[in-house]
């Protein structure tokens, strides 16, 4: 009677557990399916191209001496090593965005294969320093 | 009782001895940094909220076990104060983060794991919190709450290594890595400083709500008054 009582809804947890986990497993699986692959590199990208007018993410270090500010936005380089990517941004790049720094675009490969972005972010790394010049505002 | 008042009243000094070193040490002492200027010093509160809240989860953790092998409502009253912690720090880390992502990155969101896997983890207390309030039976809903505390709890180090295991906007560890940390000495004592501030106002603040439930306990334990079933019905008939 006793571990009747102590084991039963321990049984039905148990299940109730299971299901749960499965159930949210099979939502994340199949919700973030792609987006699992935050941003794709411009290596992945040459390799296998987005569909035409598919939207994705590029991700990549901006080239030393690429970016160009124009009338209509800002025009830089991406790399990830091995391949590179021109990105054209719409707007002025917000955050901290700096030539040598990461940055992740959203936007859509064009057929001239320029990559027209209408989302900047800035990717940081986990480094922090003071600035080289003490006291001077970065 | 009035050893532990005691305690708690020096717990509450200490906390707010050490969030005053901790402000001074975030604003005067520590550099800005060289990329990210001033908005960089929300660090020293954004990165201590959600270690303390990865802490206040593993109790969770521990005190829903404790009552499993106890079926003691001491120990759930011990895992509803860590959750309810965790929840509130939780939602500070997200506020904090979202404040210092529009300068920085310049949004104020975006769907990377790092940031998805933490509000699924605030979600998931959020609901253990819900779980709490489903039977008028206290047992019932401390055995249900400690099964559901014990579940929610694989998510933390999901969040944590979510930085490493998939590519994301959000920077990977600085401190909580094996190679030494890349960071000035200066911002990492600040960021120390606003680790033991919040570790001691986080126990001071569990402790009183341990206290405060303990206190409210034995009315509803042992026979239960009007107000708390009304307040339960009258929510499910609804």
């Amino acid at each position: 009677m006793r571990s009747r009582i102590s084991t039963r809804p321990g049984v039905r947890l148990l299940i109730v557990a299971g299901v749960a986990l499965v159930a949210v497993g099979t939502v994340a699986s199949v919700g973030l399916g792609d987006n699992l692959v935050y941003y794709r590199t411009p290596a992945e990208l040459s390799v296998s191209p987005a569909a035409p007018a598919e939207r994705v993410r590029l991700g990549g270090l901006v080239v030393d001496g690429s970016v160009r500010r124009g009338d209509d936005g800002v025009t830089f380089v991406l790399t990830d090593g091995t391949a590179e990517v021109t990105v054209v941004h719409g707007g002025d790049p917000e955050g901290v965005f700096a030539e040598g720094q990461g940055a992740v675009v959203e936007g859509v490969m064009a057929e001239d294969g320029v990559f027209r972005s209408d989302l900047l972010m800035v990717k940081h790394s986990n480094e922090y320093r003071a600035p080289a010049d003490d006291g001077a505002r970065p | 009782m009035t050893r532990r008042r005691r305690v708690e009243r020096l717990l509450g000094v200490a906390a707010v001895a050490a969030a005053a070193v901790a402000g001074w040490l975030g604003l005067v002492v520590a550099p800005p940094d060289a990329v990210q200027g001033q908005a960089q010093r929300l660090l020293y509160v954004h990165v201590p909220a959600a270690w303390v809240a990865y802490v206040a989860f593993a109790w969770v953790l521990i005190a829903s076990v404790g009552y499993l092998i106890r079926r003691d409502l001491a120990w759930d009253r011990r895992a509803q104060a860590g959750a309810e912690l965790g929840v509130g720090l939780t939602a500070l880390t997200i506020v904090l983060g979202s404040l210092w992502a529009r300068p920085i990155w310049g949004v104020w969101w975006t769907w990377d794991a790092r940031l998805v896997t933490t509000v699924v983890l605030l979600l998931s207390y959020v609901g253990y919190a819900g779980v709490r309030g489903l039977s008028t039976d206290p047992h019932r809903n401390a055995r249900r709450a400690a099964a559901v505390g014990i579940l929610a709890f694989v998510n933390v180090p999901v969040v944590h290594f979510s930085v490493l295991w998939w590519r994301t906007l959000h920077q990977p560890p600085t401190v909580l890595q094996p190679a030494s940390p890349p960071m000035d000495p200066a911002m990492l004592t600040a960021l120390f400083g606003g680790i033991v501030a919040f570790s001691l106002a986080g126990m001071w603040v569990g402790l009183r709500r341990v206290r405060m439930l303990a206190s409210a306990a034995p009315v509803a334990a042992a026979a239960p008054t009007r107000s708390e079933p009304i307040r339960v019905e009258a929510g499910g008939r609804r």
